[in-house]
């Protein structure tokens, strides 16, 4: 039983850039901007951190280039979508793939490159008590950061009025519009934030995780957010635990295998595909769950005249 | 979503289909002899002649700092053999998919003599371009398919797996040793079983935990896999995928690994054993040659130490000499061809003798190796 401890250790770190860029999603889509560029925007952000430490050796600093450099992506998407309204999935898919290639060519000096020696974290105290020590308190600080973001986006969707109008602008951006509210420049923000979230994610993948950079990094992870905010039903707390269970699949199943046990990894890839399209299967069943939680107007343009 | 599907078994899928179209290119084919311009009588001094056109593809970037790395520094290695008798180019990242036939073919239009396709999953295009240009020989990497102008190459990569082996079950202390396996497929299984007999050969007491990642790479998955082999009491690790990610994983656990397919010693200072090399050089040079000479033949080739194909390099200081000089000796073992790291008895983690004692194995026994040794904990996911 001393690898429970571990497991669940390792669970919270590989759930982490997917919570981080779930949460980034919603607020996308809280906003009614579907960006399927997420996987492009982590991998951007991925080098531009990994690069960013290489230099500096800060991780702070690489955590601001990450969020720079997917905020820059998803601002350029943003224009794309919401003032030339051009089609919001086509436009995000044509992120994913730019951002691959374009990691891809800024990236190739840094392959094989070694970032500078990073100390363990530990929280004094806390980390030495027996299972509990290992298993919660030694992570990287983006590890507690990610569940601090999510608490601070329940507050912030739910309790503040800024959050209401971000809400309001996903459901009936119309409505919005003729309370006066600017929807093209808070949908931007919206996406703004979400790219910077995503490009988050994408560095502590490539600065924390990993650690190194080599091209198509992200390995799928970005789809696998995408599939996180409808899996939670656009509710904050469940993209944090649906990444957590995402997370811990994997590691469970390596878990297993390690033990002996056998487990078909292709089976448990398809997993979180599986389950988000059951939870859509059952939250379509039900209209009034719809109407509660996805926004009406998510992947529609909006046009300010009409 | 990027996979790295290199020597893939999809394509065997394929390859019924194309067994009747080989068979009609055979028919035409015509004998390979004077198809290079460079075939002087005397090669060496021939004067003033064409350079010989050499083209190769290359699966990933030639910055991978693994496979197509390797087979980059073998063709570099060409150029620096031959000079201005050569004249090499190379296509890199080139899918295998469709494209692959595309470009296979606009190499051997642009007047190539021999072309090098790099990865598994090139065989089906290879063969079908091989048919189209018999004056053009063409060399698939780890292959099994021949035609009359198409031969295939590989590397004895469990011959290093061996030797890294016997330096796991000098270093490791809990008596575990950690796999990470991309697809159960014999190449990989060999590697597996070749790197637990030789920490059994030091250390009987060996036992091998494989976790199987279904991706050839996967850098995030790579260091999760690590991780786990590391939590259930691994404390020296291999790979037989293409990143570094499971060696900054044991290095940032304080624990060994080994560096695959490059070396990868800068990376992990401390937890860097020894790199397993592959050196596509010789083969390259010899092939390039025998075009010039006009003695090219279709063969099937599978080099190792004999022939400095493949090397353990870079052993850590914290080895002890002992087992350096352990390793030394299989090394000279292999050279003399006494050694084999599948000599018998080999028995199979059910308990099933493999091969009898003292046997020796041929090729067809390794080409299906299907089981774990004796030492390897768990059962190889069904393929089927």
């Amino acid at each position: 039983m001393d690898q429970l401890p571990l497991l669940i250790a390792a669970t919270l770190a590989s759930g982490t850039p997917l919570a981080l860029a779930g949460l980034g999603l919603l607020i996308n889509e809280k906003a009614g901007v579907l960006n399927l560029g997420a996987e492009g925007m982590m991998l951007v952000a991925a080098i531009a951190g990994f690069a960013a430490a290489f230099t500096t050796g800060s991780d702070t600093l690489a955590f601001v280039a990450g969020a720079a450099a997917g905020g820059l992506l998803a601002a350029a998407f943003g224009a794309l979508v919401i003032w030339l309204n051009t089609n919001q999935y086509a436009t995000g898919l044509a992120v994913s793939l730019f951002g691959y290639g374009f990691s891809a060519f800024v990236g190739v000096g840094y392959v094989g490159q070694k970032l500078s020696e990073r100390t363990p974290f530990e929280i004094p105290g806390l980390s030495q008590i027996p299972f509990i020590g290992p298993a919660l308190f030694r992570h990287h600080p983006m590890v507690y950061i990610a569940i601090a973001l999510i608490a601070a986006a329940v507050w912030f969707l739910y309790r503040s009025r800024a959050g209401l109008v971000l809400r309001a602008v996903g459901e009936s951006p119309e409505s919005a519009h003729a309370l006066g509210y600017k929807v093209r420049w808070i949908r931007l923000m919206a996406v703004v934030a979400g790219g910077a979230l995503c490009g988050v994610a994408g560095a502590f993948l490539s600065v924390v995780y990993a650690p190194l950079w080599v091209e198509g990094l992200v390995a799928g992870r970005g789809w696998i957010a995408l599939a996180l905010t409808t899996f939670a039903t656009w509710r904050p707390v469940r993209v944090l635990l649906g990444a957590y269970l995402f997370g811990g699949v994997t590691m469970a199943q390596f878990a297993l295998q390690g033990a002996g046990v056998n487990f078909s990894s292709q089976l448990l890839a398809m997993l979180p595909y599986i389950a988000t399209i059951v939870v859509l299967a059952i939250i379509s069943r039900n209209p009034t769950w719809i109407r509660i939680n996805m926004p009406a107007s998510l992947g529609k343009p909006f046009h300010p005249g009409t | 979503m990027s996979t790295f599907s290199k020597r893939t078994l999809l394509s065997l899928t394929a390859a019924a289909a194309m067994a009747a179209l080989v068979g009609c290119g055979k028919k035409e084919e015509a004998k390979p002899a004077a198809t290079a311009p460079a075939s002087a009588p005397a090669a060496a001094a021939a004067p003033k002649a064409e350079p010989l056109k050499a083209a190769w593809v290359y699966l990933g970037p030639v910055g991978d700092a693994g496979w197509t790395f390797a087979h980059d520094q073998g063709r570099k290695a060409v150029e620096a053999e031959f000079g201005d008798k050569v004249k090499t180019t190379f296509v890199e990242k080139v899918p295998e998919s469709a494209d692959a036939e595309r470009v296979i073919r606009d190499l051997a239009a642009q007047g190539n003599k021999i072309i090098f396709t790099t990865s598994f999953g090139y065989m089906e295009p290879t063969l079908k371009v091989a048919a189209e240009f018999p004056d053009v020989k063409f060399e698939h990497a780890t292959g099994y398919k021949l035609a009359p102008n198409m031969g295939v190459y590989d590397t004895r990569f469990y011959q290093d797996a061996y030797l890294s082996g016997i330096i796991a079950g000098a270093m490791t202390k809990s008596n575990t040793l950690g796999f990470v396996g991309s697809f159960p497929i014999p190449e990989v299984l060999r590697n597996i079983n070749a790197f637990t007999l030789g920490a059994q050969s030091v250390n009987p007491k060996i036992k091998t935990k494989v976790v199987w990642i279904s991706t050839w790479f996967d850098p995030p998955k790579e260091a999760e896999a690590a991780q786990s082999l590391i939590n259930a009491g691994a404390d020296v690790l291999i790979q037989n995928t293409d990143s570094s990610a499971v060696l900054q994983t044991a290095e940032k656990n304080g624990k060994y690994a080994f560096g695959w397919d490059a070396d990868m010693s800068a990376v992990a200072p401390k937890a860097h054993l020894a790199s397993n090399m592959v050196f596509w050089g010789p083969y390259y040079k010899k092939a390039v040659k025998s075009v010039m000479d006009g003695t090219w033949k279709s063969e099937r080739t599978i080099w190792g130490y004999k022939e400095d194909a493949n090397g353990v390099i870079k052993i850590a200081d914290a080895v002890p000499e002992d087992i350096k000089k352990k390793v030394a000796e299989v090394k000279e073992g292999y050279k003399a061809g006494t050694m084999d790291p599948f000599k018998g008895p080999i028995i199979d983690s059910e308990g099933k003798e493999r091969l009898p004692k003292d046997a020796m194995p041929d090729q067809a026994w390794k080409d299906k190796v299907d089981f774990y040794v004796k030492g390897v904990d768990g059962k190889i996911p069904a393929g089927k």
